[in-house]
């Protein structure tokens, strides 16, 4: 096994900083819009279903399910595999799924969030859950 | 005044107002001995000539993110003096887009012969880094490279709808077919089924053989008004439809990677030009992997979706044996993806072929339809479409 992959510190701005302090704690935050109704990742000020800017944070449960997946063979780090996950809450998003074996992951599989050190916010990947 | 061909001609429409009067493919698949502004003054120069044109006749130039340094040091260097320039940036279909662009502003008076060019080496020189969108931190990290992109389309494409890594491989079979008549082709093998399956995994499901190949080069066109087409040499090829899109995630709300943006982009251009599916001779298809083609066969009404993979078995996207000829260059599969980017070399294939001017072993009869269309970004997270038909007048 090769050690762990060191990731990059978000660089963060006024629009996601509070997902990014958020995270810190363990919490992994999706945006709501308070006028459609509809959750969306990644966060935005501005909703992007009515484009009305009552958009609020709110805490994901962090589980999902795998819609689909690659596993890359041809990387110098070693064999990763990406992802789309799609959360309870209804958004999908792009992520790695880590920490297991990569040979034996599935679409529909249930996963579920983890969080991997920086120099400065931690970043969310997936694990099977 | 000229005589209106077509009713729709008189309409806000680009059908049939512009038309492609040179084209140029730059025969090289690696450069280590040429500069990259140098490759666009080759093509540029190439197809120019072609068109029985002089470098001061053009009057609009028309680049993309391969171009260095953009409108102003690419202007300066090739020499130009224009009144209309556009440096659209959709990656590989850029060139695709540029054409209907080019058609517009040839349509509105902005200008009368538009220059586009496309070179790079990826092989052999450094590639600029693109600039990162507001989703950088949230997905930076995540390793997505154009295989594993693809890869994800597919997996999910044989998850929904069944399609086979056999099914995939016959695309590259057919392009393969094709190369073997293609001095300039990267490959010119003809390879079977097997194999494909049995080259190495790149990116699950995606074999080495579904990917395209990695060239230096370029190709150039020249765009420009009837009037002035028709008083060239060149047999006459004309833009009837044209048609642009873009799709991303969106807040991954009801996310579906097994069709792109050419559902939107196709039926535009179709409809501009008043054909459908079934009235094409000849097709380009972006090839950038396999499944590339087989979603855009779907996207582009070929066939039903989740059909392709029946649709281009057996050999059915081979000239002469299939209904639908496709990529008779060889495609990116197997001859040219200048720079990572293969929307340039499908409008040249389709020219050639209304033209009359494909290998004979590849050409097809009576070809007076055609379409080229192409993608550009990454089809498994943003990208664009864009769709060109081109008819022979």
């Amino acid at each position: 096994m090769t050690e762990a992959k060191k990731y990059n510190a978000p660089v963060t701005n006024p629009e996601s900083a509070p997902f990014w302090e958020a995270a810190k704690q363990g919490k992994f935050l999706i945006k709501r819009c308070t006028a459609c109704g509809e959750p969306h990742y990644f966060p935005r000020s501005i909703c992007p279903f009515c484009f009305s800017d009552k958009t609020v944070w709110e805490e994901s449960s962090g589980e999902a399910t795998v819609y689909t997946y690659s596993l890359m063979r041809k990387s110098p780090t070693g064999p990763y595999a990406i992802a789309y996950v799609t959360l309870r809450e209804g958004p999908s998003l792009q992520t790695n799924i880590v920490d297991c074996d990569l040979d034996k992951i599935r679409i529909g599989q249930k996963v579920k969030v983890v969080w991997k050190p920086t120099d400065g916010a931690p970043l969310p990947f997936f694990t099977v859950a | 005044m000229l005589a209106l061909e077509t009713p729709a001609e008189n309409e806000l429409t680009i059908k049939g107002k512009a038309y492609i009067a040179g084209i140029y493919e730059h025969p090289t698949r690696h450069a280590p001995d040429k500069s990259t502004a140098q490759l666009h003054a080759e093509v540029a120069k190439g197809a120019i000539e072609d068109a029985g044109l002089t470098k001061d006749d053009i009057d609009g130039y028309f680049l993309a993110g391969d171009a260095p340094g953009g409108l102003w040091p690419m202007v300066d260097y090739l020499g130009l003096k224009v009144r209309h320039v556009d440096s659209t940036e959709t990656g590989g279909c850029s060139y695709l887009i540029h054409l209907g662009h080019a058609a517009q502003a040839i349509a509105a008076g902005k200008c009368s012969i538009a220059l586009v060019t496309l070179a790079g080496k990826p092989r052999t020189g450094v590639m600029p880094p693109r600039a990162a969108g507001a989703e950088a931190d949230f997905e930076s990290a995540y390793g997505a490279t154009t295989h594993n992109a693809y890869g994800m389309c597919a997996m999910r494409h044989m998850h929904d709808y069944g399609t086979t890594s056999e099914q995939l491989a016959w695309i590259k079979v057919a392009a393969s077919h094709h190369a073997q008549y293609n001095p300039h082709a990267m490959l010119k093998e003809v390879v079977t089924v097997e194999d494909v399956l049995n080259s190495p995994m790149i990116s699950d499901p995606l074999h080495r053989m579904d990917c395209c190949v990695v060239t230096d080069g370029g190709g150039a066109m020249i765009v420009t008004t009837p009037e002035i087409a028709k008083s060239l040499k060149k047999p006459l090829v004309r833009l009837i439809g044209h048609g642009e899109a873009i799709k991303g995630p969106r807040g991954g709300k009801d996310l579906d990677l097994t069709y792109s943006a050419g559902v939107w982009s196709g039926p535009r251009a179709f409809e501009e030009a008043g054909v459908t599916p079934k009235d094409i001779k000849y097709a380009s298809i972006y090839d950038s992997f396999t499944i590339t083609v087989l979603m855009q066969l779907e996207d582009l009404g070929f066939c039903k979706k989740g059909e392709g993979g029946k649709f281009v078995a057996d050999g059915n996207l081979i000239s002469g044996v299939g209904k639908l000829p496709f990529n008779t260059d060889g495609g990116g599969l197997c001859s040219n993806h200048p720079v990572n980017r293969g929307g340039m070399t499908k409008i040249l294939e389709a020219v050639r072929q209304l033209r009359g001017e494909a290998h004979p072993k590849v050409q097809v009869p009576n070809c007076d339809l055609a379409i080229a269309h192409g993608t550009g970004g990454l089809l498994g997270v943003r990208h664009a479409a864009s769709t060109c038909i081109l008819e022979r007048v």
